[in-house]
């Protein structure tokens, strides 16, 4: 047993940190840093940088632009992004719609699509979940209807993240109404969210911040050559999309960043007239989430292993994605915690706060992360997916 | 033993539900939290009307003489309204000081006005670095003419842009202990950064630059105030407990309702037993919570001496703060996407709860006084 990369792995993670190192523009690493919202642009230009480099889409076949890495490689270079604070690709069009056009797709959709995704010129959302469909995404309720040459929709997403920034959306929509199982009228469509009758109207969190939205669909026509599979062939097409889900969703990365950002805060914070990480009641809870985060760093490496010995992750995905979230949530809420009175302003009333802005932005985001336990298949539809697909109850 | 509310108590508690039901519902609030003052002169008026204002303080000022047991009740029914008037600030705190060491002089001077309704209050204590610790003041007090001059910082003043006057703490110069301070907020070389709290009250920083006040500004003995520091936090604190255990009946209430109608997979969700179990926890909480906040409340108006009633109040606080965590975390996490936004008011107690665990300290902080007390 050999818990350690392999010196070409690390030669490779050495590489991918050189560049990290000499492309992240400081101003964007900075952003990150102070957990400033990043704008459209923000998002663009770090998509066109990994572009110049060829570096959007790792995982796809090379002829479309994929690097040709290993699963390990893979691996290392999201975490080392997540790790040195770059901005996030946003998954909706390189990773999913993408993973979704290269099983499903028609050479004329892969040759339409795939170019714009990688460049970046087509921001991308993801319409499934509507007011009355969340877990149980199957009971979704807008409508297509065929018309000729192309389909009329009418309903309505929700929650839809970006949807503000996006050119596109794909959406799962209900094709046939009349089936006996309700995954039976499902199909996938691709929309281009400037086609008439879309609305989307903004949903605000409890941050105070603009991120998800409500999408309308008033007799929104979409061209026949837009749906992706067979029509009603739609649940087919999400279902592989979450088993495509890949094994970065513990976020390791990223979440060793936060947990070094915890450290220095609680070594910034005074109590007593020593450092707070002095405390052994903090430092105490400190150490545990990092033990935590160990524990689950070698779990992910040894699911990776199995990847690479050929086995399909499964439910494993589920128990990163679980693990992972109470991670990032649990780091949120020590860096609130950890500046105590300070983490009580939230917003400045005529003029200039004088308040430290860093430590007053940590309890809004301490709330925006409750999300992470709700999106992507709450925690509690995984754990059902744990003991269904592994357990078997 | 007995831990019914007596009658007076039932008959306070029932009209403030009905003032609630009335003038305080989430619309009403969202008007509130939304507009420039960020508090209501119509509702602080109705306070005094009820008298809410007058209810610990002595008859003496046109008061009622009740105890913390006696704002139970109130607070409890506040925390579930989610009200955002510097009740606490004022009645908790700032009159607190004054009714407990304040001059016969000051008394007459400051709590009728507070009663009628005419005069808000507010604590000036936290600093940069203070954390949760009253011992740790840096702001001085220096002898100047026949007054004080007072300098130094503050900061997470709650309702300090509302009040009109302040009870600020800072070190004697002459003595190096803690003293307070009666300090007007419009007093020259007082300068406010007001902003809106994560749970939407008001608050500010301030700076004090050469502010003097006269001789009658002193609030009990010079450079000796610590241990009534202490004990009037308590009381708030106690208070506090209680205001929590209503936004956690509210969080429960709402998610409880939500688990009853919210249809997925053909069925309520309440029909899933990995969330039912999940909804029993949170009522256990509620039910722990409200014995704390019961011993909280006694404690703070009869414990036998100083140990009893800090080691009382921070064995309160420590259960709070784990019920506001717990509670406010599974009320989003049961409304799913819902719950995160802003347009649900279980997402303010959220927010609230989130904000009352750390306020006069965090289970951190009480565990470790707690062992020392
Ligand atoms: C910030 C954010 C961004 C999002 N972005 C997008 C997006 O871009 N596109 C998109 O389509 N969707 C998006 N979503 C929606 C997300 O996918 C849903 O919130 C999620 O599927 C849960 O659905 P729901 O919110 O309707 O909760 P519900 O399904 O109503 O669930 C409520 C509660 O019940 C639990 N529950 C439900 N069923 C069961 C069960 N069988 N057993 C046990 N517990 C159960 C849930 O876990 C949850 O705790 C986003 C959500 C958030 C919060």
């Amino acid at each position: 047993m050999d818990l350690n990369y392999s010196a070409e792995e690390l030669a490779f993670r050495d590489q991918i940190r050189a560049w990290l190192d000499a492309n992240l523009p400081d101003d964007l690493r900075r952003k990150v840093a102070d957990y400033e919202r990043l704008s459209k642009e923000d998002l663009a230009r770090w998509h066109r940088i990994l572009a110049r480099a060829g570096w959007v889409a790792p995982a796809w076949p090379r002829e479309w632009g994929g690097t040709g890495w290993s699963v390990a490689q893979r691996y290392i270079f999201e975490e080392e992004c997540g790790y040195v604070g770059a901005p996030p690709l946003i998954p909706f069009g390189p990773t999913m719609c993408a993973a979704v056009l290269l099983r499903f797709g028609t050479e004329a959709q892969k040759k339409r699509f795939l170019p714009r995704i990688y460049n970046g010129d087509d921001f991308w959302c993801q319409g499934y979940s509507e007011p009355g469909s969340g877990s149980d995404l199957a009971s979704l309720k807008t409508r297509a209807v065929r018309r000729e040459d192309h389909y009329v929709v009418n309903g309505q997403k929700t929650w839809t993240t970006l949807a503000h920034y996006a050119d596109w959306i794909f959406c799962l929509v209900r094709t046939d109404p009349n089936v006996e199982k309700r995954q039976e009228g499902i199909s996938f469509l691709l929309i281009d969210m400037k086609t008439p009758g879309i609305s989307v109207r903004p949903l605000i969190l409890m941050d105070g911040e603009h991120e998800v939205n409500e999408v309308f669909f008033d007799d929104v026509k979409v061209p026949v050559e837009n749906l992706v599979h067979e029509e009603g062939k739609g649940w087919t097409v999400a279902k592989y999309l979450l088993g495509h889900e890949r094994l970065t969703t513990g976020r390791i990365g990223a979440s060793k960043r936060e947990l070094a950002r915890l450290k220095e805060i609680a070594s910034k914070q005074m109590k007593d007239g020593r450092p707070l990480m002095e405390e052994a009641r903090f430092r105490d809870k400190v150490s545990r989430v990092e033990v935590e985060l160990t524990a689950l760093e070698i779990t992910n490496l040894r699911f990776l292993d199995q990847l690479r010995s050929g086995r399909v992750p499964g439910a494993e995905v589920s128990m990163l994605k679980i693990r992972g979230t109470e991670i990032q949530q649990t780091l949120t809420e020590l860096m609130m915690q950890a500046v105590g009175p300070l983490a009580q302003p939230f917003r400045p009333l005529g003029g200039a706060g004088d308040f430290d802005e860093f430590a007053a932005g940590l309890a809004p985001r301490y709330c925006n992360f409750r999300k992470t336990t709700i999106y992507a298949g709450s925690n509690e539809i995984q754990r059902n997916i744990i003991s269904k697909a592994i357990l078997g109850l | 033993m007995n831990f019914d509310y007596n009658e007076e108590q039932q008959l306070l508690a029932d009209s403030v539900r009905r003032f609630i039901r009335k003038d305080y519902d989430f619309e009403s609030r969202r008007k509130i939290v939304a507009s420039a003052e960020g508090w209501s002169e119509k509702i602080w008026g109705t306070f005094a009307e009820m008298g809410l204002l007058g209810l610990p303080l002595s008859p003496d000022y046109g008061g009622f003489g009740g105890g913390a047991v006696d704002l139970m009740s109130v607070m409890e029914l506040f925390g579930e309204a989610l009200v955002v008037e510097p009740y606490l600030a004022t009645v908790g705190l700032g009159a607190q000081f004054v009714a407990r060491a304040g001059t016969a002089a000051q008394k007459k001077r400051i709590l009728p006005r507070v009663v009628e309704g005419k005069l808000k209050m507010a604590f000036a204590q936290t600093e940069k670095d203070a954390r949760y610790n009253l011992a740790h003041v840096a702001a001085t007090a220096r002898k100047a003419g026949g007054g004080w001059q007072l300098d130094g910082g503050k900061c997470a003043v709650i309702g300090a842009p509302i009040a009109e006057m302040l009870v600020v703490s800072a070190r004697s110069a002459d003595t190096g202990g803690i003293s307070l301070f009666l300090v007007e907020r419009e007093a020259k070389g007082m300068a406010l950064k007001p902003y809106r709290t994560v749970d939407e009250l008001r608050a500010a920083d301030i700076s004090l630059k050469g502010v003097t006040v006269g001789a009658d500004a002193l609030l009990g003995k010079e450079g000796a105030a610590l241990a009534l520091i202490e004990e009037v936090v308590d009381y708030a604190t106690a208070l506090l407990c209680a205001e929590a255990v209503g936004a956690i009946k509210y969080a429960n209430d709402a998610t409880l309702e939500y688990m009853k109608t919210r249809k997925q997979f053909g069925v309520p969700i309440g029909m899933f037993q990995a969330l039912q179990h999940r909804m029993v926890d949170m009522v256990i909480s509620y039910e722990q919570a409200k014995s704390m906040a019961c011993l909280a409340c006694t404690k703070a108006d009869a414990a036998s001496d100083a140990r009893e009633r800090a080691r009382s109040i921070s064995a309160a606080k420590i259960k709070i703060a784990d019920a506001c965590r717990h509670v406010s975390q599974e009320s989003v996490q049961l409304h799913g996407a819902m719950g995160m936004t802003e347009e649900l008011k279980v997402s303010h107690s959220f927010r609230r709860l989130t904000m009352i665990a750390q306020q006069f300290g965090d289970a951190d902080h009480h565990l470790e006084r707690f062992a020392k007390a």
